[in-house]
Parts: structure tokens; C-alpha cells; sequence
């Protein structure tokens, strides 16, 4: 693979996906992963014996969730009761948000990364049983990952007392079965206790009472990779990069219509024209951005404008600023040729298609918004089909703009189904109105 | 409001919801608790007997100083808390909720069973925007599919609040259904080739806040505006589970289960929800017959009434009074048994009286014994299981027990024959073989389970096993009430027989727990005579009549050939005797050679009280008239007094009820007026139990104040305790009344003789659906009858040399049969289970009632 890095000076900032960049040919296998420093963290970390400290460091470093939330990885840890076991940590590595494949990469090609990330990480919250819920669709990401366990228990940086500390860790791979429902919290551990994926009731937190009724830690893969590098280079050094309390560095996985599509390592603070032109190359043929998705599927969208392409990659701004997510991490570009009505009926679709029919505003409501979108993308539509939407949308999420904070539904899966909507009226609502007079309309031909 | 100063000893939060403030429990979920206190916040999925799930998104509100809009019942109200259910944005979302429930929703409204009471239907009545924006193909499904012979599925109708789907898990454990699919394609299902046959199935379609399940005996049946209903209670098995029955142009068409928060918190079983159909079956018998040739011939009751007088005196003119015995009973009212229980003992003068059919246990046990409430399970320290699968025999009974278990963490002791509906949840499983004392280690094993606990054990007590000597049951219930603090709840399951035993249908037993010698005088002087001594219980009077000692036989209500456990015998009584006199409403292998046949209302068809197997009095109602001339079996006996030379003076069933209250000690206070009035009905001896008397303060309303559907939520009476507790002359017994009766705690020890190693001890159980007349009148339940097999340990199978569902010819002192065999892990090695049944294959033709145990030779056919 070409080093991209150098194409404009822009750079990635390449923690997480040192490894795996630096050893395209065998990072994934214990002999090049042991090569290259792992199990040196966690060996230094038993060394010293200190759990507090894992934790301490985790705080300073002001690491948050990369799975898309952005919480602060060392709270969540800190909601643990402190005498309540056993506790488990569970790994969410059901990576099923449209356009994101930064776990995927980190499953496939640094499995030891993770393993050391969870065995240090269990080290930190005393728990001695780690579950990993993989996606059921990972068959490289999976076989990579149970070898890497499996050689990381023969050579004793798992199982019971681990490189002669005393602690015992080991971990227990999950398949899933391809519902993206299971990447929410609740809903995995849910999975995982082989109940159908359906979101749980919150409060109690899992914190509280979450696999099997225990205090329970759901983190992220990439959330984990990151903790080995914290604890090399201290929670106040890796605190020194990124902006604000967007801390470090993260993955984005940039797809659609740039020239280099791809995973990119970068410190948080980057603006995304940087990111899209400088390392993603651009938009194909020299057009223009139309409009871009910044955090994943679920999250509201951005435009080309000078505004939103300057704005920095920092989790609080872009939220404060513009009420978007970063998200998952996933930017999903599409130039100024598309149609985004067409995309927001493919959103929708897929949300439809994954509720999982709990709670009913989401259960009818997706079902209901595909289908009005469906006939607003095929020329179907009526002239207050927008309106419609943005009402019924407003069902799941009052006040739409606020989306998925505030919520009629248990988890955020409405509200993401909510997110294309808001974004339609907000910057296309004069081009969608115009195109809802001339359409055919009314009560031709709606689909089943 | 007051700013008073905060309360350090204040146990309750203060909460405010809609402007209206209250004191609730700290914990109690916010909805409830507002309900509790006047403000409905509108739901679907949720119901106040079953764990919150926060699905169906109605009840979500807002709270003062909290984020978003949370569902009402899964928040617990805590101190300070502000909530508004009625806001702008809170009413949005309502309709918002409303408006995605009804998109894919058919509408069929004209043709739904719940038209008429359909929550969906009348809150969007109140809420709905008239107009549906929903112009799409609504979802589709074939309609209606059957999840069983009782239940069928509509999936079109289906809001997926999972009520069914949490009841059949959590209350009834028969997790038979679930969802399927995802999204606006999920779907309640049954798994495949597997049916949803629970015990309790019809509940799922009383608490479906849509049509989307229906009964399969009401579907079309009925519009809800044309029914009218009366409160009663449910007398199929001895919970008597308060219900209000429902009816349309003088037929019964439905049992609605009413929420009684001692009883049965609103579940009934299916056999007591579905068992409506006996009463309008076309083989009921509704006028008096005479036998006249070998023939019956309908004859005028006086006619009747004359040629049964007839018999009677004559009987007791030769052969004396003690050549006349009464069977049965338990099926009418108390009223119905008392005033049988004035004509044979008090009138003709014989204690050859037995509500029980050799089916129960004995008398003395039974009155005698210290008492527990069906509540005292909750409370319990462990509950021991004296009995077999309660689930067949007091359904409800067995709901409660779950709960106590499950929800409430009470420890269960099994000491059934074999394993049933509730041992995978037992701390302790002791399987005793029957004749066999208690295991030794058994009370360690009790106390172990107790630790730490309050509270008395309470032991559920009946009986087990049909094909052993009642004896054993009492002996295991003496041993234990000789080491623990133990009261006994009784499992007994025939409809009335603790209120039939109560009022003095047992042999030795006067009205009110009170023996034949204690109450002698008491009696003699409101009677006029009390047998000289001590009767027969119904083996010895079966014993009595195949000997020829009994000449007059009364059935009250009784088929001794097909409930009695040793068919040989009841056979053979029938024949001997010279005179049957049958009070029924069929024709039976018992009553088919009576001589005079005097035809009886039934359940639904007449009023008056019940006691159940704690001991609680309450009403039943008169919901139609039979069609023809039935009576209701106390003016049955009081006609026939009259002829003997008796006027009893008692012209409506209240005077009846007042009468017991009057003369009948343990029923000391118990008055017709009281009894309507008591909404939970009365605890029996009603001094020990003032405390928990509650006086209703409204009617039973099946429409919601705010006038939505009817039975989806739990039915209530409303109702409040006396201020004071009433005058304790009217509540205690005179001074000079005889003393209740009190078990001394002393049983014979089971002798069995030894299990030959080739032998399988039997036991005979109990089927819910069996071949009694509610069933076998009943087309629907008919279906669900259990084929006979018997039962026995792999490792039995093994050894007799056959195949599970193969066929063996089993042998016992009285002769052979030749049954299906099945394999059951559950049942212990050198153990066969049976059902009971009087059919051709039948248990009871394997029972020699003269002996302690049964035990079977089996014999591959091969």
C-alpha cells in the first residue's frame, strides 16, 4: 500500500494503526506483533501492580468512547460499584454502522492490539472474564482474532496468572448474527445472554446491572487498542494531542466520492477539508462536495460549504456548532451529481430494516419514513411529503434538530432513522419542495 | 402546598403529577402510583401484575428537572418529583404514538371482538386525528391463525406490547410464544409443530389491549354492549378465583378474570375461563324423572319429590335411618350442602354423609388442621409441597406458588411423587415413595431452607396420589407439624368441599367445624336431632352399600363409579343398592340406575356463597335460568324435609346464608348482608381475620372510570377497611355455641408392605382436563384430554423391555389392563404415573381402596 501520508503534508498521526501500517505482511500474527512491542505495555503494567493507576492514566488522558457516543471511557469505568463481582468487560467490536471499517481493520490486521487493550483494561476495572461480540460477518476478523487469543494464552499473556502477576484474564469471543440493532449496548449484552438484541430499559445502567445481571463495561475495539498507547506514554502525553476535550487520535473511515477512500489515523483537531482533500484526495473529477455525512450513518449531515469543511474534527465543537455527531468516526462524501432525497431513502431503508420492533415509534415509524421516501425518490411524491417527514419524524425525535439526543423511543435507532430528515429540510428543502410540485404524485403507484 | 418542615420519620415521598400531590411508597413505580391516586396516565403494554418492559412508549411523561420523556412505568417515583402526563409536548407524543400504532392497523373494527372495548379504539376516539397521513399498503398477514384449540392470532390487530408474549414467561412459565422477525415485521408466533398449550392461555387474550387474540369459543360470539355481567366466583376447582361472568340472551358465553388481590390477582385457568358450555349442554337433564318399568319418565317435581320421600321412609322405617347414606355435595353452594346437611342429619337422622368421594383426605385432617391463607405463601419461610402437580388440580394455586417463588423469593420443599410444574424450582426435592415414611433428613433439609427467614412453614397439603391411602398424606403432615411451625393449606380440589365439609357434609362433623359430640346439644336444640353416632366417610359407605347395609343412596351431585378411585368398588355399590335418588344435572354411570332423578341448577345458574381452600367465604352469582325446571339443590332438600314432617322455614338463599351465620360456629358474623358486602369475601372463623376485612365501596365496574376498554386491565372493586372494627358479639360465636374442632396432630404411620423389585409403585395424579362432566360437556375442552399412558423411568423402560409410546399390560390386585407406556425422566425409578380416569382404560379399575399402595406388574406385549 502506497504511503498516502506525504500527498499534500498533511500527515496521519498513526498510534492505533502503527503496527498494522508499519507490518502490512504479518501484524496480525503473534511473531510480528511481538516483533513490533506488544504485551511490553501489559508485562509493564502487571510489573508495576497497580490497578488505580490504569485507571488514573485513563483519566488523564481524557480518552472518550470511539464507538460513537464520545463518553469518557474512565467515567464509565468509575460507575463500577467498587465491591461488587464478578464484573465483566465487554468488548463491542459489533461494528455495524453504514460506512464505518476502523474496528474491521483493527480486528484484522492487529488482533494482538486489542487483546493487550482488554487484557491491561480488565487489569485496570478487576475483572477477570472479558467477552468480545464480534460482527457475525467478520470471518477474516474473527479468525484472526481467536488465533491471536489463542497464541496470546500459549504464551501467557492470558489465562490464569498472566506472566506470573497473580491475575488471571481471560476472554470470550461472541459472533453475532447480523443485527445492527446488537452494536447498542443494551441490546449486545442482551445477545450475548442469547436473548433476542433488543435494547434493555435504562436505568439500571450496565455499569450497574449489565451481562448476566453484573456490573458490566461495554467499550469499543478502538477505544481499547488506544489504552496500551496510553499507558506507554502516560494519560498527560497522550492528552497533549488533539484539541479540547477531543483528546488524541481516531480513525476516520472516509468513503463515497473522494479519490482515496480509506481508513486515516489522524489527531483530533484536523479540519475536515484537510482530511477529505488532504489525505482522502479530494472529490473524483474535481467536483464539488454536495454534502457529507461526518459520524456514521445516524448522524445529521454536513455540506461543502467553507463553513463545514473548516470546521475542526472535535467532537464537542462539531455537536455545539452545527448539532452533528462525529460519531463512529465514518465520513461518507457524495458530490454535487447526487441525489439527496435517493440517499436519504437508502438511510432509511436501512434503519427500517434494522429496527428491531421494540419500542413503536421506531418499529412504525422507520417503516412508515422509508416508504414516504421511497416515493419522494422515485418521483412519487406529494407536495407535503417533506412536512410529513419532518412531523413524524418529530414523533421520535422532538424537535428533529436535536436528534438523537432527545428520544420517544428506548435507543437511538429511531432518532438515526430521523437524522437524514432534518438534514433534507435543513439545506435541501427548496430543492426537495421544487421537486415534490413537479412529481407525479398523489396516489400513483406507491410501492408495498 | 405547605413548607412544613421535612419529616426525618417520613417512610413516603411526596410526588406531584398533573398538579395533583400525594404520598407514595419510595420505589413505586410512577404510574401506578398516579393511578393509585387518580391520574391515569394512558399505556398499552404495561400491566400492574407483570415486570415493566417500557415498549409500547404511551406513558411517557415529563419530569421537572429531568431530560427527555421517560416512560412512567419503568420510573420509580422518588422525593420532590413533578411530573406532567398532560403537557403540549407530552400530548404530542401520545398522538404521535397513537397515529404509528394505528398505521398498520387494519381497522376492522366491525368485526373485532374487542370492538366495543378496545383501548386502542377508545383512546383514539379521545386522542386520535381523525384522519390517517398513512396512505401506503398497511402490513398484511393471513388472519387469524391459531396459536391453539383456544387462542387464535391475528397479526394484523397485534400493537407488539408482548403482554401474551411477558404473561406466558413470567406468570404462567409456558414460554410457548414469542417474537418473530424485527421491525414493523415482528410478529407474536408459537415455534414450530409446538402449540401455545398453557393451562393459562386464556389470560393472554383477556389482557390483549387489541383484538388481536381472541378465544376461539367467544370469537363472534358477542358484542361487549350486549352482555350484562355478574361478580361470582370461578367453583371448577376450590381457588374459586373471582371472575365475572357474562352472558347474551340467557346463555353463559364469558368468564372475565376479576383482579382479588388475596385470591388470584385476576388470572383464571382455561379450563375455569372455557368450562361455560356444560351448563347449556344438550344432554343436561332439566326436569325430574321417575323410574317406571326400567325406564325413566318425566314426572312433575311433586311427583318427584313424593316417590323420593317414599323411598326414604320406608328405608328408615325398616332398616333404620342408618340405611340411608348421602355422597356429594361439593358442587353447589353452602347453602345447597347445608341445608342437605339439616336433611340428613338433622331430618332423617343419618351421618353416612360424605362430600368427599375417596378422593380427598380425611375429614378430621382437614377441619382441624391450622390453617393458612392462600396470602401466607408470600410470607412463608418455605413452602412445602405435600401433593403432585398442582397445576392440574388448583391451577391458580399453582400460579401463586410460582410467584411466591419467583418473584418474592420464597424457598419451595417438593415432596410430590414425582417431578411437576413446579420442582425445577425447588430448593429441596424429597421424593417420598408412597407408603414410605418422610426421609430422616428431610427436617434438616427445612430448617436449612429457613435460615434466616421468618414466618411459618406453609405446607401445601392434598391428595398426591389417588392409588395410596389417604393416611400416608396425613402421617407426612403430622410428622412435619410435629417438628416445624407449619400450617397447612389445603389443596383439595373439588369445587365446594371445604365449604360442603365446613357445613357439616362429612361423616362425624356438624355445621361449623364442630364435631357430632361437641355440638350435640347445641344442635339438637335448633335441629330438633343429631345422629346418634358417628357415619361412614364414602369408602365405608360404598364398603356398607356392596354389602347391603345401605338401602337409600342420595347423590348430591356425585358419580362414585367415575370419581371414586377404586372403581371396583364404587361398582359394585351402585349395583347393590336398592334405591339411588340422584340430584344432578346429567345422567352418569352412577345416576343412570337412580330411581328418582331430581335435576339441579348449576354454576351460573344460581346464587349464594362458596368457601375456597383457605377458608374464604364468598358470593357466586345468577347470571341465566336453566330452561327448564331446575332447582337449586338446598329447596331440593328443604321440599324434601317438608314431606319427612320438617318445615325448615327458609325461603331465599340469604336465609339460608343467615341461618349458618346463626348456628354454624366457625361461621359466627357471617351474614348475607356482610358477604355481599365484603369485597374480598371473609375469612373463615371471621374473629381471626377482622383485620383483613375490606367493605367494597363501589360496585364491580368492568369499564374503566374513564370509560376505556373493559377487561384488558386488571378488573378491581374497589373498597375500604372498617374504621372500626365491628361489634364482637356479631362476629364471635355465643359463649355456649360448641368449640371448632382441632386436629391433634396424631396420624397412623403408613404401613405398606415392602416393593417387590419387580413391582412399579403407582401413582394415580390428577389431569386438569379429565373426564369429569364440565370437560366432557364442554366440545372444546373435550379435545384437550390427555390419552391415557402410563409413566415410568427410562431405566424402567429399559428393564420391562419396551419402547416409549409402545403398549404393556399392567397388573394389580384387581386385573389387568393393557396401556401405552412413556418414558418420563422425571418420574423416580420403581414409580408408574397415571392420570386418573374412569375411562375404559382406567386407572381406577387398577385401585383396591382396601389397600395402602398399589403396585403393578408390567409386562411388555411382545
Amino acid at each position: 500500500m502506497p504511503d498516502l501520508a506525504d500527498l499534500s503534508g498533511v500527515v496521519e498521526t498513526r498510534i492505533v494503526t502503527k503496527r498494522l501500517r508499519d507490518r502490512p505482511g504479518d501484524s496480525w500474527t503473534i511473531d510480528g506483533a511481538l516483533a513490533s512491542g506488544a504485551y511490553e505495555v501489559l508485562r509493564a503494567v502487571l510489573a508495576k501492580g497497580d490497578a488505580a493507576d490504569v485507571q488514573e492514566q485513563v483519566k488523564l488522558s481524557g480518552l472518550r468512547g470511539r464507538g460513537g457516543a464520545g463518553f469518557p471511557t474512565a467515567q464509565k469505568w468509575s460507575f463500577l460499584p467498587p465491591d461488587s463481582f464478578p464484573r465483566y468487560l465487554v468488548v463491542n467490536a459489533d461494528e455495524g454502522e453504514p460506512s464505518t471499517f476502523k474496528d474491521r481493520m483493527l480486528l484484522e490486521q492487529d488482533p494482538h492490539q486489542l487483546v493487550e487493550g482488554v487484557a491491561i483494561a480488565s487489569y485496570g476495572v478487576k475483572c477477570n472474564v472479558a467477552y468480545i461480540y464480534i460482527r457475525g460477518e467478520f470471518a477474516l476478523g474473527y479468525e484472526r482474532l481467536t488465533r491471536a487469543i489463542d497464541d496470546a494464552r500459549a504464551k501467557g499473556f492470558l489465562g490464569r496468572d498472566i506472566l506470573g502477576s497473580g491475575f488471571d484474564c481471560d476472554i470470550v469471543v461472541h459472533r453475532g448474527a447480523g443485527a445492527y440493532i446488537c452494536g447498542e449496548e443494551t441490546a449486545l449484552l442482551e445477545s450475548l445472554e442469547g436473548q433476542q438484541g433488543m435494547p434493555r430499559i435504562r436505568p439500571p445502567f450496565p455499569a450497574i446491572a449489565g451481562l448476566y445481571a453484573k456490573p458490566t463495561v461495554v467499550n469499543n475495539v478502538e477505544t481499547l487498542a488506544t489504552v496500551p498507547h496510553i499507558m506507554q506514554m502516560g494519560g498527560e502525553e497522550y492528552a497533549k494531542l488533539g484539541v479540547n476535550r477531543s483528546t488524541g487520535t481516531r480513525i476516520f473511515s472516509v468513503s463515497g466520492h473522494v479519490n482515496r477512500p480509506g481508513n486515516y489515523e489522524v489527531e483530533l483537531g484536523m479540519t475536515f477539508r484537510d482530511l477529505l482533500y488532504g489525505l482522502a484526495g479530494g472529490v473524483r473529477d474535481n467536483r464539488k462536495i454536495k454534502f457529507f455525512i461526518p459520524g456514521g450513518a445516524s448522524s445529521q449531515w454536513l455540506t461543502g460549504s467553507d463553513e463545514h469543511l473548516d470546521a475542526p474534527l472535535d467532537m464537542d465543537f462539531v455537536q455545539q456548532t452545527f448539532g452533528v455527531m462525529l460519531g463512529s468516526g465514518a465520513i461518507m462524501v457524495f458530490d454535487e451529481t447526487v441525489d439527496p432525497v435517493l440517499v436519504a431513502w437508502r438511510l432509511a431503508k436501512f434503519f427500517a430494516h434494522e429496527s428491531c420492533g421494540k419500542c413503536t415509534p421506531c418499529r412504525e415509524g422507520t417503516g412508515w419514513i422509508e416508504k414516504v421516501l421511497y416515493r419522494m425518490s422515485h418521483g412519487l411524491g406529494r407536495p407535503d411529503d417533506l412536512d410529513l417527514l419532518v412531523d413524524v419524524g418529530g414523533n421520535i425525535s422532538p424537535g428533529v434538530v436535536n436528534a438523537p439526543f432527545i428520544q420517544t423511543t428506548i435507543c437511538p435507532l429511531g432518532p438515526s432513522a430521523v437524522s437524514c430528515i432534518a438534514s433534507l429540510n435543513k439545506f435541501f428543502r427548496d430543492e426537495v419542495l421544487e421537486r415534490l410540485r413537479n412529481d407525479a404524485g398523489v396516489d400513483a403507484g406507491v410501492h408495498a | 402546598m405547605t413548607t412544613a418542615e421535612p419529616d426525618a420519620h417520613k417512610t413516603t415521598v411526596t410526588v406531584t403529577v398533573d398538579g395533583v400531590t400525594f404520598e407514595a411508597e419510595p420505589g413505586e413505580l410512577l404510574i401506578k402510583a398516579a393511578q393509585e391516586h387518580g391520574v391515569y396516565i394512558p399505556r398499552f403494554c404495561w400491566h400492574e401484575r407483570m415486570a415493566p418492559v417500557g415498549m409500547c412508549r404511551m406513558c411517557l411523561v415529563e419530569i421537572e428537572g429531568g431530560r427527555g420523556f421517560p416512560p412512567a412505568c419503568t420510573t420509580p417515583v422518588t422525593d420532590g418529583m413533578v411530573v406532567r402526563s398532560q403537557s403540549d409536548a407530552v400530548k404530542r407524543i401520545q398522538d404521535g404514538v397513537l397515529e404509528f400504532l394505528l398505521i398498520n392497523h387494519p381497522l376492522d373494527c366491525p368485526v373485532c371482538d374487542r370492538g366495543g372495548e378496545c383501548p386502542l379504539q377508545d383512546q383514539t376516539l379521545a386522542f386520535g386525528p381523525g384522519e390517517s397521513r398513512f396512505v401506503e399498503e398497511k402490513r398484511h398477514f393471513p388472519k387469524p391463525i391459531p396459536l391453539s384449540e383456544l387462542v387464535l392470532l391475528d397479526r394484523e390487530r397485534c400493537i407488539q406490547c408482548a403482554r401474551c408474549i411477558r404473561f406466558a414467561d413470567e406468570i404462567a412459565g409456558d414460554t410457548l410464544i414469542d417474537f418473530v422477525d424485527r421491525g414493523d415485521r415482528m410478529q407474536v408466533l408459537n415455534f414450530e409443530e409446538q402449540p401455545f398449550d398453557s393451562y393459562f392461555s386464556g389470560n393472554t387474550v383477556q389482557i390483549c389491549p387489541v383484538g388481536a387474540l381472541t378465544a376461539s369459543q367467544y370469537r363472534f360470539r358477542a358484542r361487549p354492549w350486549d352482555l350484562s355481567t355478574v361478580e361470582t366466583s370461578c367453583t371448577t376447582c376450590s381457588v374459586h378465583c373471582r371472575g365475572a361472568v357474562q352472558s347474551s340472551s340467557n346463555r353463559l358465553v364469558r368468564l372475565l378474570g376479576v383482579d382479588s388481590e388475596p385470591v388470584n390477582h385476576g388470572w383464571l385457568c382455561d379450563k375455569g375461563r372455557y368450562g361455560l358450555e356444560w351448563v347449556h349442554s344438550e344432554h343436561r337433564l332439566l326436569e325430574p324423572q321417575v323410574r317406571e318399568g326400567g325406564a325413566w319418565r318425566e314426572v312433575s317435581w311433586p311427583d318427584a319429590l313424593d316417590r323420593a320421600t317414599d323411598a326414604i321412609e320406608q328405608a328408615k322405617k325398616l332398616h333404620g335411618a342408618g340405611a340411608i347414606a348421602v355422597l356429594g355435595g361439593a358442587r353447589g353452594t353452602n347453602e345447597d350442602a347445608y341445608v342437605w346437611s339439616v336433611l340428613a342429619k338433622g331430618v332423617i337422622g343419618t351421618d353416612h354423609v360424605d362430600a368427599q368421594l375417596g378422593d380427598g383426605l380425611p375429614a378430621d385432617f382437614v377441619l382441624g388442621m391450622a390453617r393458612a391463607e392462600i396470602a401466607d405463601l408470600d410470607r412463608a419461610s418455605a413452602i412445602v409441597i405435600l401433593d403432585h402437580d398442582l397445576r392440574d388440580q388448583v391451577p391458580v394455586l399453582f400460579l401463586r406458588l410460582r410467584r411466591a417463588r419467583l418473584e418474592l423469593g420464597v424457598p419451595l420443599v417438593d415432596l410430590a411423587p414425582a417431578a411437576h410444574g413446579l420442582s425445577e424450582l425447588a430448593a429441596v426435592v424429597a421424593r417420598t415413595v408412597p407408603g414410605e415414611p418422610l426421609a430422616a433428613s428431610l427436617h434438616d433439609e427445612i430448617r436449612r431452607v429457613c435460615e434466616g427467614r421468618q414466618g411459618p412453614v406453609v405446607v401445601v397439603v392434598g391428595r398426591g396420589n389417588l392409588a395410596a391411602a389417604a393416611d400416608s398424606v396425613v402421617g407426612a403432615a403430622a410428622e412435619l407439624a410435629q417438628v416445624h411451625d407449619v400450617r397447612f393449606l389445603s389443596a383439595l380440589r373439588r369445587g365446594n368441599v371445604h365449604g360442603a365439609l365446613d357445613v357439616g357434609l362429612a361423616p362425624g362433623f356438624l355445621p361449623g367445624r364442630t364435631t357430632l359430640d361437641a355440638g350435640r346439644a347445641w344442635f339438637t336444640e335448633r335441629w330438633g336431632g343429631v345422629p346418634a353416632e358417628r357415619g361412614l366417610a364414602a369408602e365405608g359407605i360404598l364398603r356398607a352399600a356392596a354389602d347391603g347395609k345401605i338401602r337409600v343412596l342420595i347423590l348430591v351431585g356425585a358419580d362414585p363409579v367415575s370419581d371414586f378411585p377404586d372403581a371396583t368398588l364404587a361398582r359394585r355399590a351402585i349395583d347393590a343398592v336398592d334405591t339411588i335418588i340422584a340430584v344432578d344435572g346429567f345422567e352418569s354411570e352412577s345416576t343412570k340406575r337412580a330411581e328418582v332423578f331430581l335435576p339441579c341448577t348449576l354454576w351460573g345458574e344460581k346464587a349464594g356463597t362458596v368457601t375456597n381452600l383457605e377458608g374464604r367465604v364468598q358470593r357466586v352469582g345468577r347470571k341465566v335460568a336453566p330452561e327448564g325446571t331446575a332447582m337449586d339443590d338446598w329447596r331440593i332438600a328443604a321440599e324434601l324435609a317438608l314431606r319427612l314432617g320438617r318445615d325448615l322455614d327458609l325461603a331465599t338463599v340469604d336465609e339460608v346464608t343467615d341461618e349458618i351465620a346463626r348456628v354454624a360456629p366457625a361461621f359466627a358474623g357471617v351474614t348475607s348482608e356482610l358477604v355481599k358486602r365484603a369485597r374480598d369475601g371473609v375469612v373463615v372463623p371471621m374473629a381471626e381475620h377482622l383485620d383483613e376485612l375490606v367493605l367494597r365501596t363501589g360496585e364491580l365496574s368492568i369499564m374503566a372510570d374513564d370509560g376505556s376498554g373493559t377487561s384488558w386491565d386488571p378488573i378491581k372493586v374497589e373498597g375500604v377497611a372498617p374504621a372500626e372494627p365491628a361489634d364482637d358479639t356479631e362476629v364471635s360465636a355465643p359463649a355456649d355455641a360448641p368449640a371448632l374442632y382441632e386436629w391433634d396432630r396424631r396420624a397412623p404411620r403408613p404401613e405398606a408392605p415392602a416393593r417387590d423389585a419387580y413391582a412399579l409403585r403407582l401413582v394415580i395424579g390428577r389431569a386438569l382436563y379429565d373426564d369429569g362432566r364440565l370437560v366432557s360437556e364442554t366440545p372444546l375442552l373435550q379435545r384437550l384430554v390427555r390419552e391415557p399412558e402410563l409413566r415410568v423411568h427410562p431405566s424402567d423402560l429399559a428393564r420391562i423391555g419396551v419402547d416409549s409410546g409402545g403398549q404393556v399390560k399392567v397388573t394389580s390386585t384387581r386385573g389387568s389392563q393393557v396401556v401405552a407406556v412413556r418414558s418420563d425422566a422425571g418420574v423416580p425409578a420403581g414409580i408408574a404415573c397415571m392420570d386418573f380416569s374412569a375411562d375404559a382404560l382406567a386407572a381406577a379399575l387398577l385401585v383396591d381402596a382396601g389397600q395402602p399402595v398399589v403396585d403393578l406388574r408390567v409386562e411388555s406385549l411382545r
